[in-house]
């Protein structure tokens, strides 16, 4: 572990007009984030779990404050510094996988492998999630779980600094959400991945290093789980 | 190895492979059409002056009475002429034995021992006529094959009054007749033979030894067109010149001049319009294309990939779907340029006339299409750089809706459920409605104005040949004698009405404009030749004053009230003042017309007549064609019929095969657009219309959502696409006007019911294709997604 914070964050805010409503998705939020770390986001809906997750991952930038990985400053930078940022060092999984539907399981990672720098070989980042049998499958050809493990493949072939992922067992059955979970763990654990975990399920913060607890566009908690479990030894 | 990103283009292009196909035809037609009429006019362009060069081909003609050999010296001085060929021209009757409505044959002088190097006319069968020998003839090649004639056939001319029988020795080409007509705009292949014969022979039979009628003349580069007509009309004045005139007035030139014009502006204004429209629908495509494939792009901007990368993936799309059309026009236009060039074939007499396609060409039409294509890819894909990640990852709000103007107007219960859905629907984007609609509009409008030509044409034979000339027979007479001639040719076999008339050719002066025609007297109560306009009103010479053809007028810039200053170029060649009386808008010709009375004492002569039209009794016709050969002052004589079945044959032909292509053509973008269309909207509604079926709506409750929106915009659109038609018509008949000769802007009430009929064929094809989409939605899917 390296002795800096892989993710400063002060003061951040983040307002948004949807249709006709303005929303203050953030009021304020301060957070370090080292790296390796196992951070799981809890908070009702609406509590801006997503916000943050997308601000730190270089998809959104906040209306004020500042957020800086390793030295750079987020906030301030352009578009094209951002695109930069996501392609190199951050991946993501997301409730709905967003696969191209399009492309088999092995292109949907070739995706990526085209454009990364040191990329791992999409078959192996495949074998890595237990699909190494389905690299030729389309999205609607496999269920939700091996979608999500696709996306998580994806997301994990360009070596990233940092895995966030937005409630990825939202739309998995029990068993197979606890599978996925179990992948990521075994993702920050092997390879060292920094992971953010959103979630509305209280049960999975004990497989967190750290557990933030957002509310109403705040960090209004902080804990650190007694003993961390794994993924099969939660239930909910 | 392909990108991924690649595959994904790929095989989205194929699960849209309709509309991309649809798409394709749409710049084929455009482009096709470009390319293959434009390599005809390019084609027609080269052949026309490599024929001109190869042949040496004159820059001035000049016609008198009767001049002396001996001026030809003088023509050769005049500063800028480098060479000159004098020569005896005279029409006679012409027949063939079995063939009774007389023919004109057109006989030129030529000294078959030492040709002239100019204007050299190519012998293309047979052999020249021997030295001496009587009544040897070479005709023009397509005569020869029009009747059907051997080498070594005999025929009967009508010279000077004694008919002689002439041989056919040989067949030749002349660049003076790569049109072959009298001097209307038809070609009279059947009607009208060029007969080359020795020059000694022809000026003893017609009193011309010594003499010459026809001059041509050659000039160098350098040299003034005006300031050597202008000399070559001082020297032949005095020997009843009828004026000079430069290449632009030759009538074969003159004719295939505006050939390769209207081709020009055919290969421009309709592909560039064809062109604008697949673009439009390429750039909806894209546009929605892009929209709904939201949550994609997101996944990709949040995987990395930046947005000129994504915008170039799009544009990829659009240059596939437009490269295919490319390769599809270039067929396409290769086949239509051989075509025309066939049609054409048909119509000049070249020597060689080859089609040939250069290779700039291609490049152009490609690079129209690509330009047209990433004109709307670009304005498509510039929403993608516009869009955060983080936006496109969250579903876009509900669509805002608010009541209908119908609903706030209290009217809302006149409406069923569906109905309101609809209309809110289309009263919520009004954008996209009306660039729907304005497509639509634009397909009905293109099929008009590539059908409508039919009508034109329809009109202007009815018009010309049925209202105007309804003589049966004309007859002109060589010399003009006395009116009392009425008298005579009633008492012919079958003739039940005589008009006569008198013409004589005029230089008309206004300012420093002028223009050679011809003013023609009738009589004050002639019905046989009329004078009307495209709409049909009469017009009559009014006493004392000349009536002028309303693009006559225009072109000496006078109206009703000016004088103009008439130069006979006949008999006494009177030069007079003549008051404009009144203008008409004749569909054809350069007309000056004037009381028969009123031109007699213009010209100071006495009743005279150069002319008269019959009408006959159909049974009767071939004893007075008989009789008529017997008549030595009739030099001329024509029946009316063959010039209908003749214009028919060839110009006609030409106007149908190019409105045929035309209205394929502006069908194939009417398809496509509706097509498209319905398959973007059911699209952009799967889900909607999928979640309506969970509910328990019917397949036939839903698909009258969709389905009933693309009726009610072709219903809309149709109207508006007749009123752009019309305006379209209009447009292209001002482009096409000639001097000569204009086509009406008529436009028959089946051309709309066509026009409207196809878009709404279109409507109903594809509105089936899209039913059967509909049925088979994934309702379990739907449930899946969010949206």
């Amino acid at each position: 572990m390296s002795a800096g914070p892989v993710f400063q964050a002060r003061g951040l805010t983040k307002v948004y007009r949807m249709g006709e409503t303005e929303i203050h998705a953030l009021r304020g939020v301060d957070l370090d984030i080292f790296a390796g770390e196992f951070i799981v986001l809890l908070g009702p809906s609406g509590s801006g779990k997503s916000t943050l997750l997308n601000i730190l991952g270089g998809l959104d930038t906040p209306s004020t404050g500042s957020v800086v990985f390793k030295e750079q400053d987020l906030s301030r930078a352009d578009e094209a510094a951002l695109t930069r940022y996501r392609r190199e060092h951050v991946g993501f999984v997301f409730q709905f996988y967003n696969l191209i539907p399009s492309l088999t399981a092995r292109e949907n990672v070739a995706l990526v492998t085209d454009i990364a720098l040191r990329p791992m070989p999409a078959a192996e980042a495949l074998r890595w999630v237990g699909l190494g049998e389905r690299l030729d499958h389309f999205p609607s050809q496999l269920s939700g779980g091996e979608q999500q493990r696709v996306a998580i493949a994806r997301a994990i072939a360009k070596r990233p600094d940092v895995l966030l992922c937005d409630e990825p067992t939202g739309a998995l059955d029990y068993d197979t959400g606890k599978l996925v979970l179990d992948v990521i763990a075994r993702i920050n654990a092997e390879l060292g991945t920094t992971a953010m975990v959103i979630t509305h399920n209280a049960a999975i913060s004990a497989i967190a290093d750290r557990v933030l607890r957002l509310g109403d566009g705040r960090v209004v908690g902080e804990e650190r789980p007694a003993r961390k479990l794994t993924p099969a030894e939660i239930s909910w | 190895m392909l990108k991924s990103l690649d595959r994904k283009l790929l095989r989205d292009l194929w699960s849209l492979k309709t509309q991309v196909v649809s798409i394709a035809l749409v710049i084929a037609c455009g482009i096709g059409g470009f390319i293959g009429t434009f390599s005809t006019y390019g084609s027609l362009l080269w052949s026309r002056d490599n024929y001109y060069a190869t042949a040496r081909f004159p820059h001035v003609f000049a016609t008198a009475k009767r001049a002396p050999n001996s001026l030809a010296e003088r023509l050769r001085a005049i500063p800028g002429v480098v060479d000159v060929e004098t020569r005896v021209v005279r029409e006679a009757q012409l027949s063939i034995p079995g063939v009774v409505p007389p023919m004109i044959a057109r006989l030129i002088g030529m000294d078959f021992a030492h040709p002239p190097g100019m204007n050299r006319v190519s012998l293309r069968s047979g052999r020249w006529p021997a030295p001496g020998a009587r009544g040897e003839v070479v005709v023009n090649q397509r005569f020869l094959e029009a009747r059907g004639l051997k080498l070594g056939d005999r025929m009967n001319v009508l010279l000077n009054g004694k008919l002689e029988s002439v041989t056919l020795v040989g067949t030749a080409l002349s660049p003076e007749y790569i049109f072959a007509t009298r001097g209307g705009g038809m070609p009279d292949d059947e009607w009208f033979a060029v007969l080359w014969t020795d020059a000694t022979q022809l000026a003893a039979a017609f009193n011309m030894e010594g003499a010459f009628n026809s001059v041509l003349l050659r000039l160098s580069r350098d040299a003034s067109l005006q300031a050597v007509i202008e000399a070559v009309d001082a020297i032949l004045e005095p020997y009843g010149s009828l004026g000079a005139v430069g290449r632009e007035d030759q009538v074969s030139h003159k004719i295939i001049s505006q050939e390769i014009n209207q081709q020009r502006i055919f290969g421009t204004v309709l592909p560039a319009i064809f062109l604008l429209v697949a673009a439009f629908i390429l750039n909806v495509v894209l546009h929605r294309q892009v929209h709904a494939q939201r949550g994609e792009i997101a996944a990709l901007k949040a995987l990395g990939y930046d947005d000129r990368w994504i915008a170039w993936h799009y544009l990829k799309f659009a240059s596939v779907i437009v490269l295919l059309g490319t390769v599809l026009g270039i067929a396409l236009g290769w086949w239509l340029g051989i075509g025309m060039t066939g049609l054409y074939t048909d119509l000049f007499q070249f020597p060689s006339f080859n089609y040939r396609m250069p290779g700039w060409l291609v490049l152009a039409g490609a690079g129209a299409a690509l330009l047209a294509a990433f004109g709307g890819a670009l304005a498509a894909t510039r929403g993608i750089l516009r869009l955060r990640a983080a936006e496109a990852l969250r579903p876009p709000a509900p669509a805002e809706f608010r009541a209908l103007l119908l609903e706030r107007l209290g009217y809302a219960h006149l409406l069923t459920p569906a109905q309101r859905m609809i209309l809110r629907n289309l009263e919520r984007k009004p954008v996209r409605a009306a660039t729907t609609i304005a497509g639509i509009a634009g397909s009905v409008a293109i099929l008009i104005s590539g059908t409508f030509w039919m009508d034109s044409l329809e009109w202007f034979i009815d018009v010309q040949f049925n209202q105007v000339q309804r003589a049966d027979v004309n007859v002109g007479f060589a010399e003009p004698v006395p009116r009392t001639v009425r008298l005579e040719l009633a008492r012919l076999p079958g003739v039940s009405e005589v008009e006569v008339t008198r013409a004589i050719p005029v230089r008309l002066r206004a300012g420093h404009r002028s223009y050679r025609t011809g003013i023609t007297g009738v009589e004050d109560d002639a019905t046989l030749q009329r004078i009307l306009d495209a709409e049909l009103r009469e017009a009559k010479p009014a006493p004392g004053g000349v009536l002028l053809t309303s693009r006559l007028a225009e072109r000496l810039k006078v109206r009703p009230g000016d004088t103009l200053v008439a130069e006979l170029l006949e008999g006494k060649r009177v030069k007079a003042e003549v008051h404009v009386t009144g203008t008409v808008r004749e569909m054809a010709g350069m007309n000056a017309w004037m009381r028969l009375e009123d031109l007699n004492r213009l010209a100071r002569e006495g009743p005279v007549v150069s002319g008269a039209g019959l009408a006959v009794e159909r049974a009767e016709e071939t004893a007075l064609l008989e009789r008529l050969k017997q008549v030595p002052a009739a030099a001329v004589v024509i029946v009316n019929r063959t010039l209908i079945d003749t214009f028919r044959e060839t110009s006609a032909r030409n106007v149908i095969f190019f409105t045929t292509v035309l209205s394929i053509f502006a069908a194939t973008i009417a398809v496509g657009v509706v097509y498209n269309n319905a398959r973007i909207q059911l699209a952009e509604r799967a889900w909607e219309l999928a979640s309506l079926r969970v509910l328990g709506f019917t397949r036939r409750e839903v698909s009258v959502l969709l389905l009933g929106e693309l009726a009610l915009e072709i219903a809309l659109a149709i109207p508006l696409g007749f009123v752009a038609g019309f305006w379209l018509a209009a447009l292209l008949v001002a482009l096409m006007a000639q001097e000569v000769m204009e086509f009406p802007l008529v436009i028959f009430p089946s051309t709309y019911v066509y026009s409207g009929g196809v878009v709404v064929l279109a409507g109903v094809v594809s509105a089936l294709i899209v039913r059967n989409r509909i049925d088979n939605l994934d309702l379990v899917a739907v449930l899946k997604t969010r949206e």
